[in-house]
């Protein structure tokens, strides 16, 4: 692993992992209060967030696109809980209802207008350019310490990283809010926490994943990283925080294995060329979940034959 | 009837009363679950609210605590308003309204009582850990501190459930049904803890449907059916004619005189 | 004629009212097929059988070649997306059963994989030298650009079976959706009339594939059953009624979609669907916003009003401002707070009717009809004349009319 590795490989690795553990984390709690597909919710949006902010700018610059998502999916979490609340709809179809229409309209406008000029369509905001986000500056592990070489760097590298800390820092800081209204909502509202606060701010920050990862890595891996790892990993063990680890690194493993079997996997197997790492990489957090569904120790439902023992 | 103006800005609810109440309605949706309910628990009792299935017996500790809004009324927990004196009080909400599948231990679930006390970011201390584990010792549960709460048996759960409210060193506790679905063993220890609250002068308040018990554990009573049928000590409200009020056909007679004869 | 109202009465050219008939009859089948899902609670199931689709579309396509045509055939095509949606659902009902995930973790992680396993493929493909021009990306969104009349024919036709299905098992999939209980009880096999729904649903989806797309035939399956609710509160009313909303987005949305250039069939029919649902979000009588926000507040009169004459025929101080100012308003009390006549005699009324409901409870011991007291149900509504003056006269003394 030399110079081509950093050049090529390394960038869209990291990003990659970044991604995936941003989504992840907040995942677990997702999945945790039966919310696993907001997620899925808060990735179809992202599109008709982008093409607004594409028609009102005219620019694909990176500013106005993460606003125009970070709205979009605003704007989609506030119709879900009102169509949920005033229209007294069960949250699944509720959200089905939001998420597919803002999705519609998005492909409309992003058809009635003129894109062709510019790098912006459907194909993109699902797979992500994961590929392209290469360092070209880079001549060898050496660029890790050259100024001018990380200067050039992709700005998703440090975009998506940043994201990932602070998501990471906003995990440790709230951990017993999170996981007593995740538990309890009931005692948690009597000794007077603002539960709905904290709900919101979960999805605020799932949203922030999911629009700060998109760009980058495609809707695809935003939603099988909210789902696959947490999923995988609530098998694995009957404790939060180590249910928190686990996911980590089954977000790890797949953003890495995912990557390099879309890009060397078809060498391998004597073709040309590559698939898409964006699949690839969803694709690897399904394997995993299936061999935690399988042997995962803690698997089963509580007085289910399959069930963990106890610790 | 004299010419008295109705209007009174004046307090009308005891403030002496853990738990007070006034013209409390809470409803789903156009359907009241509770009709102005008034009601005063006294201060270091042991006070039982019952009534039958969907009475609002539930409804009544949720509202009260604020959980749910309300169309009308107020409500007082130590003469003031309930988001001031959060810190002094304890709910134990009903087993079935939480997710036990939810990978935590029964230890945790009993920190999860002394967050108000420790905050929300300051590390878990030796001391705190202690006291946790002593509360889950008063409920007898202190070997199975390290277990996932789903892997215990109902009686088990529920015992965590108080140790958590034991945790919070609360000066009212609310409990909901803590008796449902538990175990002999269970139910006694339960009550051994919750008179021993009361002898340190505690205050509890707690939804019970078993009337045959009520005698015996319970000090003052509220029979509930949508309104208040009947409130006070014991003795003079658990009679015959109060039941059958609030329970309507669903008691039958020779049911109510073995109740009330036990009660007398 | 303008082009729309052209397209909306077939005529548009040949193909452009075969498009139309098709997405009409297949907005019928998805509103009246997804109905059942949402009744079932499990509407967002449809989202993973769409997603599931496309390594299905993608396998087909590499087989077909393989096996030396040219891949585009729409029938293989759709089989071959019909196998890996069912594998799809299988696969969320074996982690719902096997494991402790919920169904929506087990949906959110299906659609994900599966997709992102489909997306392999179509790399895949792009990569083969006929791959190029095979178009798959249009199951993505639909397209009827380039639509061939057998296409259009396999629309419209599968959507009449569909529908001609769903008129077949009505009954069993209503009884189910409603109360799958009770449906085991009367010896319904509710795990092969689910499946018999997720198979209704897997119809629709794989037929939708070409003119909406798997992402958008999602909404088709849900949005009409939800709008559908806000008008019925009776499960084979809402049925129907959301399929006749599926049928009206679907060719109102074709009839625009060909009636102007740059408006692709599939979003079109979409925003129809959800221009539909949001008037009846807002509007609907019983269930709409507006009507229940109106409930709503003449409820919390009601309640306060009887409370106050409650309180008045006690003589009880009252403190809260909402009642003070109902009863005020309507002359129950004097802006000083005293009763008025009126609020006297209509507190004497609230307070005998409390004491004959109280009467009620001790001598009839039909707790269907006395547990219909709520506080606000008059009396007269519960129990005949007969039985009042009963009550009345166990309350005994007279002049009870006259209050305190």
């Amino acid at each position: 692993m030399g110079a081509e590795f950093v050049q090529f490989s390394l960038t869209p690795i990291l990003i990659g992992i970044f991604a995936a553990i941003a989504c992840a984390l907040p995942g677990n709690f997702l999945i945790l209060r039966r919310q696993a597909l907001i997620g899925d919710a808060i990735s179809h949006v992202v599109l008709p967030g982008i093409v607004v902010a594409f028609l009102v700018t005219g620019t694909t610059a990176t500013g106005p696109m993460l606003l125009g998502a970070a709205g979009a999916a605003l704007v989609a979490v506030v119709l879900i809980e009102t169509v949920r609340r005033l229209g007294k709809i069960e949250p699944g179809a509720a959200m089905g209802v939001v998420f597919t229409a803002l999705f519609a309209g998005g492909v409309l406008l992003l058809e009635q207008s003129d894109t062709s000029s510019v790098h912006l369509d459907v194909e993109h905001a699902l797979m992500g350019n994961l590929e392209q986000l290469i360092w070209l500056r880079a001549d060898g592990w050496g660029s890790l310490v050259d100024p001018v070489a990380l200067a050039a760097l992709p700005p998703e590298l440090p975009r998506m990283a940043i994201v990932a800390v602070i998501i990471m820092v906003l995990t440790v800081l709230f951990w017993r809010p999170l996981k007593l209204t995740s538990f309890d909502e009931g005692f948690a509202r009597a000794i007077g926490l603002p539960v709905n606060v904290i709900a919101l701010g979960l999805v605020a920050t799932a949203a922030a994943a999911a629009v700060a990862a998109f760009d980058a890595v495609g809707s695809i891996i935003v939603i099988a990283m909210f789902i696959c790892p947490p999923a995988a990993a609530r098998l694995m063990t009957n404790r939060l925080s180590m249910q928190v680890a686990w996911s980590i690194a089954f977000a790890v493993l797949s953003a890495v294995l995912g990557y390099v079997l879309a890009g060397y996997g078809p060498i391998w197997l004597g073709a040309a060329g590559s698939v898409s790492a964006a699949g690839m990489v969803a694709a690897i957090s399904g394997v995993i979940l299936l061999l935690a569904c399988l042997f995962g120790p803690a698997r089963g439902r509580v007085g289910v034959a399959a069930g963990g023992e106890a610790p | 009837m004299a010419e008295i103006s109705l209007v009174d800005t004046r307090n009308a609810l005891d403030p002496a009363s853990p738990l007070a109440v006034r013209g409390l309605t809470v409803s789903y949706g156009e359907k009241p679950a509770l009709f102005s309910l008034d009601a005063t628990f006294p201060a270091g009792a042991m006070s039982a609210i019952v009534g039958p299935n969907g009475a609002g017996k539930s409804t009544f500790l949720k509202a009260a605590l604020g959980l749910i809004p309300r169309v009308s009324g107020e409500v007082q927990v130590f003469g003031r308003d309930v988001d001031r004196v959060r810190d002094r009080i304890a709910y134990v909400p009903q087993r079935a309204s939480v997710d036990w599948d939810f990978p935590t231990t029964a230890i945790d679930v009993v920190l999860m009582g002394l967050y108000g006390q420790i905050g929300l970011w300051r590390r878990i201390s030796g001391q705190y850990k202690a006291r946790a584990r002593a509360c889950l010792d008063r409920v007898g549960m202190g070997e199975f501190a390290d277990r996932q709460i789903g892997q215990l048996s109902g009686g088990q759960q529920q015992r965590v459930f108080l140790a958590r409210a034991l945790a919070q060193e609360a000066d009212l506790f609310l409990l909901d049904e803590p008796f449902a679905g538990v175990d002999a063993a269970t139910e006694r220890a339960i009550i051994d803890v919750l008179k021993s609250l009361q002898a340190d002068g505690r205050s509890i308040v707690a939804v019970h449907h078993d009337l045959s018990t009520v005698p015996d554990y319970f000090d003052h009573v509220m029979l509930v059916n949508l309104r208040r049928i009947a409130e006070g000590p014991v003795r003079q409200v658990f009679t015959a004619a109060a039941l059958s009020e609030t329970y309507g056909g669903r008691l039958g007679a020779t049911q109510i005189d073995t109740l009330t004869l036990q009660g007398a | 004629m303008g082009p729309f109202l052209e397209a909306l009465t077939f005529q548009a050219g040949y193909n452009a009212a075969l498009v139309a008939i098709g997405a009409a009859l297949l907005g019928f089948a998805a509103g009246a097929g997804g109905s059942f899902l949402f009744l079932r609670k499990r509407a967002l199931v449809s989202d993973a059988v769409a997603h599931a689709t496309l390594p299905g579309v993608g396998i087909a396509f590499i087989v077909m070649v393989a096996l030396g045509g040219d891949g585009r055939s729409l029938w293989g095509l759709l089989i071959g997306s019909a196998v890996s949606a069912w594998i799809g659902l299988l696969a969320v009902e074996w982690m719902v059963r096997r494991t402790r995930l919920s169904e929506d973790a087990a949906i959110g992680a299906i659609l994900s994989v599966f997709f992102g396993l489909g997306i392999v493929l179509l790399t895949i493909i792009q990569g083969m030298s006929r791959g190029r021009q095979a178009g798959l990306e249009d199951f993505l969104l639909g397209s009827t650009a380039g639509m061939l009349f057998q296409d259009a024919m396999l629309i419209a036709g599968g959507g009449a079976l569909v529908v001609a299905a769903i008129w077949l098992l009505r009954r069993p999939m209503t009884l189910v959706a409603f109360d799958p209980a009770f449906a085991a009880a009367r010896g319904v096999n509710v795990r092969r009339v689910d499946l018999a729904m997720m198979g209704l649903v897997l119809a629709v989806t794989v037929i939708g594939l070409k003119l909406v797309g798997l992402i958008l035939i999602v909404a088709l399956l849900i949005i009409p059953p939800v709008t559908a609710r806000f008008w019925s509160q009776r499960a084979e009313t809402v049925v129907w009624t959301a399929g006749c909303i599926g049928a009206v987005s679907g060719w109102v949305g074709a009839a625009l979609s060909a009636s102007a250039p740059a408006l692709p069939t599939g979003p079109i029919i979409v925003l129809v669907a959800a221009g539909l649902f949001a008037l009846s979000l807002l509007f609907a009588p019983v269930r709409g916003v507006a009507a229940s926000l109106m409930a709503r507040r003449a409820f919390q009169r009601r309640v306060h009003r009887r409370q106050g004459l409650l309180a008045l025929s006690r003589a009880e101080p009252i403190h809260d401002p909402l009642t003070l100012r109902i009863l005020r308003r309507e002359d129950l009390i004097r802006p000083d707070g005293v009763a008025t006549d009126t609020g006297r005699a209509a507190a004497a009324k609230v307070a005998r009717d409390e004491r004959r409901w109280s009467i009620a409870r001790q001598l009839h011991h039909d707790t269907a009809l006395t547990g219909r007291y709520d506080g606000l149900t008059p009396i007269e509504q519960v129990f005949t004349p007969d039985e009042i003056t009963h009550f009345d006269a166990a309350i005994g003394g007279p002049n009870l009319a006259g209050g305190t």
